[in-house]
């Protein structure tokens, strides 16, 4: 079966024509190797002996007492994977493609430095040079991760247009991505850009929610009623929520930035307030001005911090399959601090989102709920950041 | 017959001097001098880049642009309101990204363009297989949509290519963003004898083309030669705009000696 490239209207293909003929050859080898037995067994036995899969599905019994939740609360550990997020899911399957393409050369994309330390590690586990692009803002407030992806061996490009972070540093790959086209793999880092990028990315994501099924039917016998992820671009949410998809029940939530608050105009609520739009070669929900230029976005942590959304998020919003809500700044940093002190855990800002928007909604979860949570990855690159908002260090 | 037709078709042995900038840079009032040196030096057409804020396809050169012709708070109908002041002297062409036009609305952005008298739009961001309803409507309001060709596509979409452009076929000379280069794609020759193989639609050249003995080789395969990062460049790096538009006048006097 080919790759989808459309969710309802999303998605699509919106890239110079240079690059069209390497996104044919890219849908071309992954339809062959998706379900090839040698990849999936190479890429199997990769997320158990490299990335440490399958990850932990651990009952928070500390944080449901803690916040007055009647239903239990579970965390998907995704913050245990090697390198300390979900990202590494991804990057590890793009590596294998790049590998079996031929590729010499790979590059990436990052906004917090959680995938372009995901994909220097893919690339040094492959033996392939590898350049990250990554904003100069974001240099700044990531510095840990930018010593991780040059100890990893890779090359960091700092991003200087612009709004200088994620947006920035993806439209600065693209650009390489057109003039080394033959050669070079783009491993992009989210569900997100043209066709067939967002399938592939969810695809390989997916782990996450097959494994969380498995985990939950046996701890529990019964499916979750609850799903709940951080959305940026959207791929720890999708891998997630996608193996569940098709089950009625379930109420999935999505939860964007809401930065300093969704009317401040410094939020990375993009299906909240964007409109329909293209971006970084897929349509999809953008924030923008009236005259269709693109806006900066804002929010504490640098993954979510970004003016655009998978489009297949787009569409399960449109389709009302899953309800995207927020969380500001503030309310991450509380449940930064709450999730620390409660079970021992402490979260990425973007997975803190999450547990914020569950926190806030506590009291309206019945006695048999069963909630989880999507933990994608661990807090240690935003300890300074946070230190400095609460006031522990100068 | 579309004005680009007759234009292509009345040009006899000489390739086409096409000139590009971003529309607002460095401000209205210095980018119609611009244009008025563009037509001075002897231009066949101009090409009007309509700002936008991630310009994926452009270099250094003209990312700088179009941030300086946003920050004077240009938007799409300024670009029009340009190209109507100059569409009754040479054919104009607008380069725009796809945002820009579907935030607009594909049907009134065409309208908006035929109104000005604009003759072909290019989106540098739009494939082919894309482009199917931007090209009907451009149609539907008698604007030529341009298609776009690079040295990484095959044969089989040059064939789709072929059959769906009209007025031109915009041939990037080489795989990456707009800008100057120090030599052309060796490449190039047999790059355009593929594309020529397939279509009788004139062909014009553009991305990194800079130096009028670049334009001479090009003149030699293609119908067109499409010159901005460098023109650009002339404007941010003079002391002043009359300095640049005598500069920029007597760049393109000396390409259009080698096109003839």
């Amino acid at each position: 079966m080919t790759v989808t490239s459309r969710f309802g209207p999303y998605g699509g293909r919106y890239v110079p024509e240079t690059v069209i003929p390497a996104l044919d050859e890219l849908t071309e080898a992954y339809d062959r190797l998706k379900d090839d037995r040698d990849f999936k067994d190479e890429l199997a036995a990769l997320l158990k002996s490299f990335v440490g899969r399958p990850t932990p599905l651990y009952q928070a019994g500390r944080l449901q007492e803690m916040t007055g939740c009647r239903a239990r609360i579970y965390l998907k550990r995704e913050d245990l994977c090697h390198t300390g997020a979900h990202k590494i899911n991804n990057t590890v399957g793009q590596l294998l493609l790049a590998r079996d393409m031929g590729k010499n050369r790979v590059i990436a994309e990052t906004g917090a430095g959680q995938h372009g330390v995901a994909t220097a590690t893919a690339a040094a586990l492959f033996g392939i040079p590898c350049a990250i692009y990554m904003g100069e803002r974001d240099i700044e407030r990531q510095e840990l991760n930018v010593v991780r992806m040059k100890l990893l061996g890779a090359e960091v490009i700092p991003v200087s247009s612009g709004s200088r972070t994620l947006k920035d540093a993806m439209n600065e790959a693209i650009r390489d991505w057109v003039t080394n086209v033959r050669d070079t793999y783009y491993v992009i880092g989210s569900v997100a850009g043209p066709a067939p990028y967002p399938a592939i990315v969810r695809d390989f994501q997916s782990v996450i929610g097959c494994e969380a099924r498995e985990q939950i039917m046996e701890t529990e016998g019964r499916l979750p009623t609850h799903i709940v992820a951080c959305v940026g671009g959207g791929s720890n949410a999708l891998g997630l929520m996608e193996p569940f998809l098709a089950e009625e029940e379930i109420d999935f939530t999505g939860i964007e930035a809401a930065g300093e608050g969704l009317d401040s105009g410094r939020h990375g609520a993009s299906i909240g307030r964007g409109r329909q739009g293209v971006l970084h070669g897929s349509l999809s929900y953008v924030l923008q001005d009236p005259h269709g230029q693109i806006l900066e976005a804002h929010s504490i942590s640098a993954g979510l911090d970004y003016p655009g959304v998978g489009p297949e998020h787009s569409w399960l919003h449109d389709l009302g399959k899953v309800r995207y809500d927020s969380v500001t700044d503030s309310e991450a940093l509380e449940a930064f601090t709450l999730l620390s002190e409660a079970e021992g855990i402490i979260p990425a800002l973007e997975s803190a989102h999450a547990v914020a928007f569950v926190a806030r909604q506590a009291d309206l979860y019945p006695d048999d709920g069963l909630i989880i949570i999507n933990l994608s990855g661990r807090g240690d690159k935003d300890v300074h950041q946070a230190a400095r908002a609460l006031g522990i260090m100068e | 017959m579309s004005r680009l037709q007759e234009l292509f078709k009345d040009r006899g042995q000489k390739t086409l001097l096409m000139p590009y900038t971003t529309g607002g840079f460095p401000n209205m009032p210095e980018c119609r001098l611009i244009l008025e040196a563009f037509i001075r030096g002897g231009a066949d057409m101009i090409e009007l880049g309509v700002p936008f804020s991630d310009p994926l396809a452009d270099g250094p050169v003209v990312q700088s642009s179009t941030r300086q012709a946003l920050q004077q708070g240009i938007i799409p109908d300024d670009v029009f309101g340009l190209a109507r002041e100059f569409s009754s002297r040479l054919p104009v062409v607008l380069l725009v990204y796809y945002n820009s036009v579907f935030s607009y609305g594909q049907e009134k952005f065409a309208a908006a363009a035929a109104d000005a008298g604009v003759d072909g739009i290019i989106v540098p961001d739009l494939p082919v297989d894309e482009a199917d309803e931007f090209i009907e409507t451009c149609r539907g309001h008698g604007v030529d949509p341009v298609l776009l060709v690079a040295p990484t596509t095959p044969d089989s979409r040059i064939a789709m290519v072929a059959e769906k452009a009209s007025g031109f076929i915009y041939c990037v000379s080489v795989a990456g963003v707009t800008g100057a280069r120090a030599s052309l794609d060796e490449q190039l020759p047999d790059f355009l004898g593929r594309v020529r193989k397939q279509t009788n639609i004139p062909l014009a050249v553009g991305f990194g083309v800079s130096e009028p003995e670049h334009a001479a080789v090009v003149a030699q395969y293609a119908d067109g030669v499409i010159i901005g990062s460098r023109l650009i460049k002339m404007v941010s790096d003079a002391e002043s705009i009359e300095t640049a538009c005598r500069e920029i006048e007597m760049f393109l006097r000396d390409v259009n000696q080698v096109l003839a």
